[in-house]
């Protein structure tokens, strides 16, 4: 009784521990200690887990859950150590799919025992598995592929089937026609049934995620962060567990919120996202853009940046490409030093998952009140003398504001032709990620800096340096 | 329809708990800033190694010789954990990049 009473308490603990954690992640400044809290929790959980009693025969074998434990935890804690910050997107999908092969795991385990009629379990308990399978599944087999995807190691041309979208809606069909196929008959058809549901699933999420990419890779992680925990929170009713049903339901509200954020961010419903992306390059020409591009020198651009009130630098994936972060820091604390105020303007999807260029300017030690959101940035960006763009393209388009034409009209863009001026570094005058023209680069205020991104900025700032 | 109202009755508290960590989840995240939604996201991923809790009741509950089920069993602790220990840890590698620079 007092056992049972004191594992309850450390569930209960432990939900708190996660959403007090996740309140704490409010701020930058508490957040730390709100992930440790979430780690308290958890750690509370699995020590309830191995103590609490069970009913029946319980064999424990507790040498196979301490061999697990130790294996998992010390690949969990290498690769976080040695993961580079600008891999956090595909470390994030691995984890995901990991999150969603666990339940995948659990839910098989309960086929299995349900067939061999050593675990009883009715219709709804039945539906409850086939929704694990299928969410841990998709989770699973849609975070791998996700990875690859962001390794480069697919292209996402060649994965794209022609009418890609009306396989993925008969797939989604025939797995809900499966499932009530199978919760209606019961345990007269057998296992094969659920095995091809599992199987079906495994390949949808692969499918899913196929034609999606580029710059709607926020989207995918952030919806897949939500699969893996709604996978949890399914396999939490299975268990009977309410602490897994919490921490599943808190880690799907996290990744829905982000997937909204991501899709507003880009202008677009979650639904366009996932039927299509912006069709290649069918999109070019719908803003003739003439006009000529002024060129400006290292020199120029040097005394132009050190002698100016204030500085705004607008980084891009390119930045973080070109690894120049730390330069940019460089030349970011010799402009302070002469009193120039400078900030970063960030959009949301300026990185490859919601807020990854925030992390990377923080681990080249870029203090975080200088990192402003996208509302911030557009009232400051009025205000100050120079905009300096680097390695960023559709999020500084003026077309998404003064071009119905455009396909990423309406997209909330950086206004970076409000600052007296402006200079663009840019590798070439080719068009970026949505394969769209940028009439910014033809503004009377814009003058570019052409070459690589890390190379530029050095010389930038030894001219500076020389000032 | 009657079988539903038998289901939503004898649930009814696994209900109330849905529905309200459902509400309090998007109440906090809502709040969280964009600065953070990296970490947001590696540390929501950490506890969604919750999964590994039904991995280890399963494991208690086989009999040790369904070798079968103690493989998934420790295939699933063992990814839950990867999943849990390598996401608070890299959340707070991230972390620590945000504290306050003394200058």
């Amino acid at each position: 009784m007092l056992l049972t009473f004191i594992i309850e308490i450390f569930f209960l603990l432990g939900s708190i521990g996660f959403i007090w954690g996740l309140r704490l992640m409010s701020s930058p400044d508490t957040a730390r200690k709100g992930n440790i809290y979430a780690g308290v929790g958890m750690t509370l959980a699995i020590i309830a887990a191995l103590i609490m009693p069970l009913e029946g025969n319980v064999p424990n074998n507790y040498i196979w859950i301490f061999a697990a434990l130790i294996v998992g935890t010390i690949i969990g804690y290498y690769s976080a150590i040695k993961v580079a910050m600008t891999s956090m997107p595909q470390m994030v999908s691995v984890f995901n799919g990991l999150g969603g092969a666990c339940a995948v795991v659990l839910g098989l385990a309960d086929v299995i025992h349900y067939y061999d009629e050593t675990k009883v379990v009715d219709t709804l308990g039945f539906l409850t598995v086939l929704l694990t399978l299928f969410i841990g599944g998709v989770a699973f087999t849609g975070s791998i592929f996700a990875y690859a995807k962001l390794e480069d190691l697919v292209d996402d041309k060649k994965v794209t089937l022609p009418k890609h979208s009306v396989i993925n809606m008969v797939m989604l069909a025939g797995l809900i026609g499966l499932g009530a196929y199978i919760l209606m008959q019961g345990e007269a058809i057998g296992m094969e049934a659920a095995i091809i549901f599992l199987v079906i699933s495994l390949i949808y999420g692969v499918s899913f995620v196929a034609p999606i990419g580029g710059a709607d890779m926020p989207v995918v992680i952030s919806l897949l962060n939500s699969f893996s925990g709604l996978s949890g929170a399914a396999a939490g009713i299975l268990f009977d567990s309410q602490f897994m049903v919490v921490g599943g339901i808190l880690v799907g509200a996290s990744g829905t919120i982000l997937t909204v954020m991501m899709c507003n961010a880009m202008n677009r419903s979650i639904w366009n996202v996932l039927i299509g992306g912006f069709g290649g390059t069918s999109a070019i020409g719908a803003t003739a853009t003439g006009g000529s591009v002024k060129e400006i020198s290292l020199n120029d651009a040097s005394i132009q940046l050190y002698y100016s009130q204030s500085v705004i630098i607008v980084p891009g994936y390119g930045l973080a490409v070109a690894q120049a972060q730390k330069i940019c820091k460089e030349i970011d604390d010799q402009l302070s030093a002469n009193g120039v105020d400078v900030k970063y303007a960030i959009h949301p999807v300026a990185g490859r998952m919601p807020g990854h260029m925030n992390v990377l300017l923080a681990e080249a030690d870029v203090p975080y009140p200088k990192l402003l959101d996208l509302d911030e940035a557009n009232s400051a960006l009025s205000s100050a003398d120079v905009a300096i763009i680097v390695g960023a393209n559709d999020v500084v388009n003026p077309a998404a504001e003064n071009d119905p034409g455009s396909p990423i009209y309406g997209m909330p863009v950086l206004k970076v032709w409000n600052a007296k001026s402006v200079i663009v570094l840019k590798r070439s005058m080719r068009s970026g990620y949505a394969g769209i023209e940028n009439p910014l680069f033809f503004h009377e205020r814009t003058k570019m800096l052409f070459g690589d991104a890390k190379d530029v900025l050095s010389k930038l700032n030894s001219e500076i340096k020389s000032l | 329809m009657e079988n539903f109202y038998g289901f939503f009755l004898d649930n009814l508290l696994i209900i109330y708990l849905l529905a309200f960590t459902v509400l309090l989840g998007f109440e906090i995240i809502a709040k969280v800033p964009t600065v953070l939604h990296t970490p947001l996201m590696s540390g929501s991923n950490a506890i969604s190694g919750v999964v590994v809790i039904g991995a280890i009741l399963l494991v208690r509950l086989t009999e040790p010789t369904d070798y079968l089920t103690l493989s998934l069993g420790f295939a699933g602790i063992v990814l839950g954990m990867i999943n849990a220990a390598g996401g608070f840890v890299v959340t707070d590698r991230m972390l620590e990049m945000f504290k306050k620079k003394k200058k």
